[in-house]
């Protein structure tokens, strides 16, 4: 065995065994953010066979306080994170597969990615892409870990198919709120306290030891010095439609997806959530206001600035994105600022 | 009174009786939260009937999208 994992195989949980299991196996990150940095880096560091990673954007300067896998060249060159991850994770760890993907995730990229995964982990960036994953986990039968972080506080939760509440069965519906890394700040130790939880539970996955997992849902705010742990498994909906005796994986049907269209000849895309509702504009309001940025509204619609963009957002969830060159340029912007 | 919120010690005003007046006391009352009394999850639609008493227990878990 590679001394290079030593102190690794010297822990009694994992051992020579373990260490054998954690070669052999798959893990898919979806989102190379400050989540999937650590997480990548931590997996990669640690031995496991393969590591597909997927993201849609490219490094910037404001990225470089916690996305712990870039460097200022990344962010002068704008290099695609996937990209900028694999090369990093590459001269930590030669001997893993990194497959990355320049993408963004909807149904049908899942579906290709997901084969012969044992493992996802979510590090992502908005409830859209977290609710596919629940779906396509459940229907293939993947364990995946969730994972969440803004200011100071973070929450994580590990999802066994078949065993555990999905993400379904927690909430009862998706936020909407505008309260985001890009609005309330994110510091990078509550990161790492979410990449701790996420991947402490991946190893005891990948090693196959499942009776150590954790079995609840634990938030912290490490700034307020809070930690709970609590175990949710009540909250499992016998009649759920994701996770229940008769699914029907509502978030990988086409009309439950969030549409957007670019509308031609006015730098314009709209965006329509998967299920409309209506938005409280006071509530937004107040969080975009205290992040310093200027916000109009009437009755009907709520619009603010963002550089030479402006965003647009109905009273029934939809958003009208201005002065961006595609769809892509404006879902970054959406997920950004209204979660 | 005086609770127990996710590991802290809080004294809550006079005003805040139930679960759903210490969520809009907190301000989540916007968000997804799972909120867990002296060791029973509460279903979502006991928040408003469910009084608070001296020395519970509480621990609100909120969730978040960031990463």
């Amino acid at each position: 065995m590679n001394v290079r994992y030593s102190r690794q195989i010297l822990f009694p949980p994992i051992g020579k065994e373990g260490q054998k299991k954690l070669g052999e196996k798959h893990v898919f990150i979806v989102g190379a953010g400050a989540l999937g940095a650590a997480n990548a880096e931590t997996l990669a560091r640690a031995g496991v066979g393969k590591l597909t990673i997927a993201d849609r954007d490219y490094v910037e300067w404001s990225n470089l306080q916690r996305q712990q896998l870039y460097c200022e060249e990344d962010a002068d060159q704008k290099t695609p994170k996937a990209i900028a991850a694999a090369n990093r994770l590459k001269a930590i760890n030669s001997e893993v597969q990194i497959i990355p993907r320049i993408m963004d995730v909807g149904v049908q990229e899942l579906e290709e990615l997901i084969e012969g995964v044992d493992l996802i982990i979510d590090s992502t960036d908005n409830f859209d892409i977290r609710f596919l994953i629940n779906d396509i986990a459940q229907k293939q039968r993947i364990p995946w870990i969730y994972g969440g972080c803004v200011g100071s506080y973070g929450l994580s939760y590990t999802i066994l198919p078949g065993v555990s509440p999905c993400l379904q069965c927690l909430m009862d519906k998706l936020p909407l709120g505008g309260i985001t890394c890009d609005t309330a700040g994110v510091i990078q130790p509550a990161i790492q306290m979410v990449v701790s939880h996420q991947s402490a539970e991946a190893l005891k996955i990948l090693a196959e030891d499942f009776e150590s997992l954790r079995g609840t849902l634990v938030s912290f705010d490490i700034w307020k010095n809070h930690y709970s742990s609590i175990n949710v498994s009540s909250l499992k909906n016998s009649e759920c439609r994701s996770c229940g005796p008769n699914p029907s994986y509502p978030f990988l049907a086409y009309e439950n997806q969030t549409k957007t269209a670019l509308l031609c000849g006015r730098d314009s895309v709209q965006i329509r959530p998967s299920a409309l509702q209506n938005i409280d504009f006071a509530y937004l309001e107040k969080v975009l206001v205290s992040q310093g940025i200027k916000v109009e509204s009437n009755p009907y619609l709520l619009s603010f600035s963002i550089g030479e963009k402006r965003l647009v957002v109905f009273k029934d969830g939809r958003v009208l994105v201005h002065g961006v060159k595609d769809v892509l340029q404006a879902k970054n912007l959406y997920h950004r600022y209204l979660g | 009174m005086k609770v127990i919120i996710n590991g802290e010690s809080i004294q809550l005003p006079d005003t805040v009786k139930r679960v759903s007046l210490l969520l809009k006391h907190f301000e989540l009352e916007q968000k997804v939260v799972i909120v867990e009394l002296n060791q029973t999850i509460l279903d979502k639609s006991m928040h408003a009937e469910t009084v608070l008493t001296d020395g519970d227990r509480i621990e609100i878990v909120h969730f978040v999208g960031g990463g």
